[in-house]
């Protein structure tokens, strides 16, 4: 109920929010007005100086970012793997002999392997088959939409979404969580507290993950469908293939390359993506994962070797897979 | 094939003169597929439904029903919203309101800064052919293998302590703390790989007879990147925009670690991280919290539902 007090807040919150925007607007126009004038006063410059000029006015500050942001950066983290928690005496291996030998840490890892092979796996499968279903179906521009919608929304907004959806009442009492309803409904007298049942919660999380990349794979998928040509499908037709037959000896051949891309993609996502464990357990329960313990280990048990050594493993993860991916991506850009 | 030369026999259900795509149509568009895909298409949506009416529910019956009763005995309200954006009603003081305002605060110029630089380095590296480019221009693209993980320390060791060679200070520490400047440009500087590559496909093949036709009649660089360049490439520009804005106003990580928790700067990921936590128990209030959260998302993914599913793809291998 609005009370006095209320009525105060939401007018100091307005008060707020119009400092705030006038300084993002500030800071764009500011920002917008700067490379305006430089691009004036580069402008004016002739001779033989104008193209060297023009080059480092153009791609100048995109390098300085990438080296301040990036690059340095990346070597400064291998740097600090090396080196104890504060970065004051040099460890050698010791950090990642800690992430490789220390018992939890091996249920992390063996929870990101976990979820590495199964979330990808089933999201691309489960996208593959909606993408056959949808295919030719009147009205499919619709279902698109809505499978393809948690892929807008924040990780953490879709956290909260099945948190919900997992929520645990005392069974005697009217349940709000819909997972819990449709147990008793269909008559399990006792479910558990979802979250809290290890090993089930691993999948319960990784459900959120799936959920959020299937619509991702199956337009993906979908459109590689739709780009096999007519006239193979027909040939294969005629030639008796039906079914799953057409399937598997026509269909999968045809968008292997999509599959796979795919794939990697979602798998990529999975190893870096943080937010779901973070919100929904903090990596309480025997849930966490590589990332997130990355996150914990740097900013809230600061301490920056081992954070570092995990960014580094992630890393090295990560590579083959989106080497892989860029690599597909490129040829079949060439090829088309 | 034995029957190689036998007539084909036509495909099942097929009349004598239906064309053979049409057939096929028929064939697959069977009631079975329909009602399997309203089924998924159902079963996908519920969640967030689950999360939007429970939202709209006065706080007893939220905690005394489940959210599907609303439909024998329905009870709205918008309390909840305004409890959630100005009073705050998690035991805390403040509402969400001041995060909803940080989000956008962050994402807008988190979303042209890179936007703007991107395509100018792409442009120079696509048109101001120099020695090296080529090199430079790959060495941008294969950044994007990096993950973020891999930057955020020594990032925020330099927004917070400078750096240093030695005793010599090469950048001074920067007392960015409780600014955006700090989100804005970790923010900028991770997009770069992407989006240069992403603009650079796009703008190196503008047709080359324009390109030389303005510097033919005298155009520098900067003239032919502002009047040429910029109003040609919004295609791409657009399709960027709405993906690295999205991917900003959805980030957790980057304002986890370069905005802190402060109601100053921290966006509504983080309160929402937060409160996910500490306060599940009050549902009517978290889920009105998270669905104030994905709403500008929502209003971007199905008025520009073209521009976002063909930037997504170009960038899912981001971050």
């Amino acid at each position: 109920m609005p009370t006095a007090t209320a009525v105060h807040l939401a007018d100091s919150a307005w008060t707020d929010a119009t400092i705030k925007f006038t300084n993002t607007v500030g800071a764009v126009a500011g920002f917008l007005g700067v490379l305006l004038l430089i691009f004036f006063a580069a402008g004016r410059a002739t001779g033989r100086f104008s193209r060297p000029l023009a080059v480092l006015v153009m791609i100048g500050p995109a390098i300085l970012l990438l080296l301040v942001g990036l690059v340095i950066p990346l070597i400064r983290t291998v740097y600090l793997s090396f080196y104890n928690d504060d970065s004051t005496k040099a460890v050698g291996g010791s950090n990642y002999g800690w992430a490789l030998t220390t018992e939890s840490i091996h249920q992390v890892l063996w929870n990101t392997l976990q979820w590495l092979v199964v979330a990808p796996l089933v999201a691309t499968g489960t996208g593959l088959v909606l993408a056959l279903l949808v295919d030719r179906l009147r009205g499919q521009a619709l279902y698109k939409s809505l499978l393809f919608m948690p892929m807008a929304i924040s990780l953490v907004g879709a956290s909260i979404i099945w948190k919900f959806v997992y929520q645990d009442r005392d069974p005697s009492q009217p349940q709000i969580g819909l997972l819990s309803q449709l147990a008793i409904s269909l008559g399990w007298d006792d479910p558990p507290n979802w979250i809290l049942s290890h090993p089930l919660n691993n999948y319960l999380l990784m459900i959120v993950m799936i959920w959020v990349q299937t619509g991702f794979a199956m337009v993906v998928l979908s459109a590689a469908i739709k780009a096999i040509p007519d006239e193979i499908t027909e040939a294969a037709r005629l030639d008796g293939a039906r079914g799953f037959q057409l399937f598997r000896h026509v269909t999968v051949p045809m968008i292997r390359t999509t599959l796979i891309v795919v794939l990697t993609t979602v798998m990529i996502t999975t190893l870096k993506a943080f937010d779901i464990v973070r919100t929904m357990t903090g990596g309480n329960f025997g849930t966490q994962v590589l990332a997130n313990e990355m996150y914990s280990q740097s900013f809230v048990q600061f301490n920056v070797g081992r954070g570092s050594a995990l960014a580094v493993i992630l890393f090295l993860a990560v590579i083959p897979l989106v080497a892989y991916n860029i690599v597909q991506l490129r040829k079949e850009r060439e090829h088309r | 094939m034995s029957e190689q030369l036998a007539p084909a026999p036509p495909p099942p259900g097929a009349g004598d003169r239906e064309p053979p795509v049409k057939a096929v149509r028929r064939v697959f568009s069977n009631p079975l597929a329909s009602l399997l895909m309203v089924v998924v298409t159902v079963l996908w949506t519920i969640p967030t439904i689950g999360l939007l009416v429970t939202s709209l529910r006065p706080e007893e019956d939220v905690s005394d029903s489940g959210w599907w009763t609303v439909f024998s005995d329905p009870n709205l309200t918008l309390e909840n919203y305004h409890t959630v954006l100005f009073e705050g009603g998690f035991g805390v003081s403040g509402g969400l309101m001041p995060y909803m305002v940080n989000s956008l605060a962050i994402s807008i110029p988190a979303t042209v800064f890179p936007l703007v630089l991107a395509a100018m380095a792409a442009y120079g590296l696509a048109w101001v052919k120099f020695r090296g480019s080529d090199v430079v221009f790959f060495a941008i693209f294969a950044l994007q293998v990096v993950p973020l993980q891999m930057a955020l320390i020594p990032l925020l060791q330099l927004f917070s302590g400078g750096a240093h060679i030695g005793s010599v200070t090469v950048i001074p520490a920067f007392d960015l703390s409780g600014t955006y400047a700090p989100v804005w440009l970790a923010h900028t500087m991770f997009a770069m790989p992407l989006a240069i590559f992403l603009l650079h496909n796009f703008i190196a093949q503008l047709p080359r007879d324009l390109m030389e036709a303005a510097v033919v009649d005298g155009a520098t660089h900067f003239k032919i990147f502002r009047s040429i360049v910029l109003p040609l490439s919004a295609p791409a520009l657009a399709s960027f925009a709405i993906f690295q804005f999205l991917w900003v106003w959805n980030d957790l990580l980057v304002a986890l670690t370069f905005a802190g928790g402060t109601p100053e700067v921290a966006p509504m990921t983080v309160r929402l991280a937060q409160l996910s936590g500490s306060f599940g128990g009050r549902w009517e209030l978290l889920t009105a919290g998270a669905f104030l959260s994905l709403i500008i998302p929502l209003i971007v993914f199905f008025a520009l539902q073209r521009y976002f599913v063909r930037g997504l793809l170009a960038g899912s291998v981001k971050g």
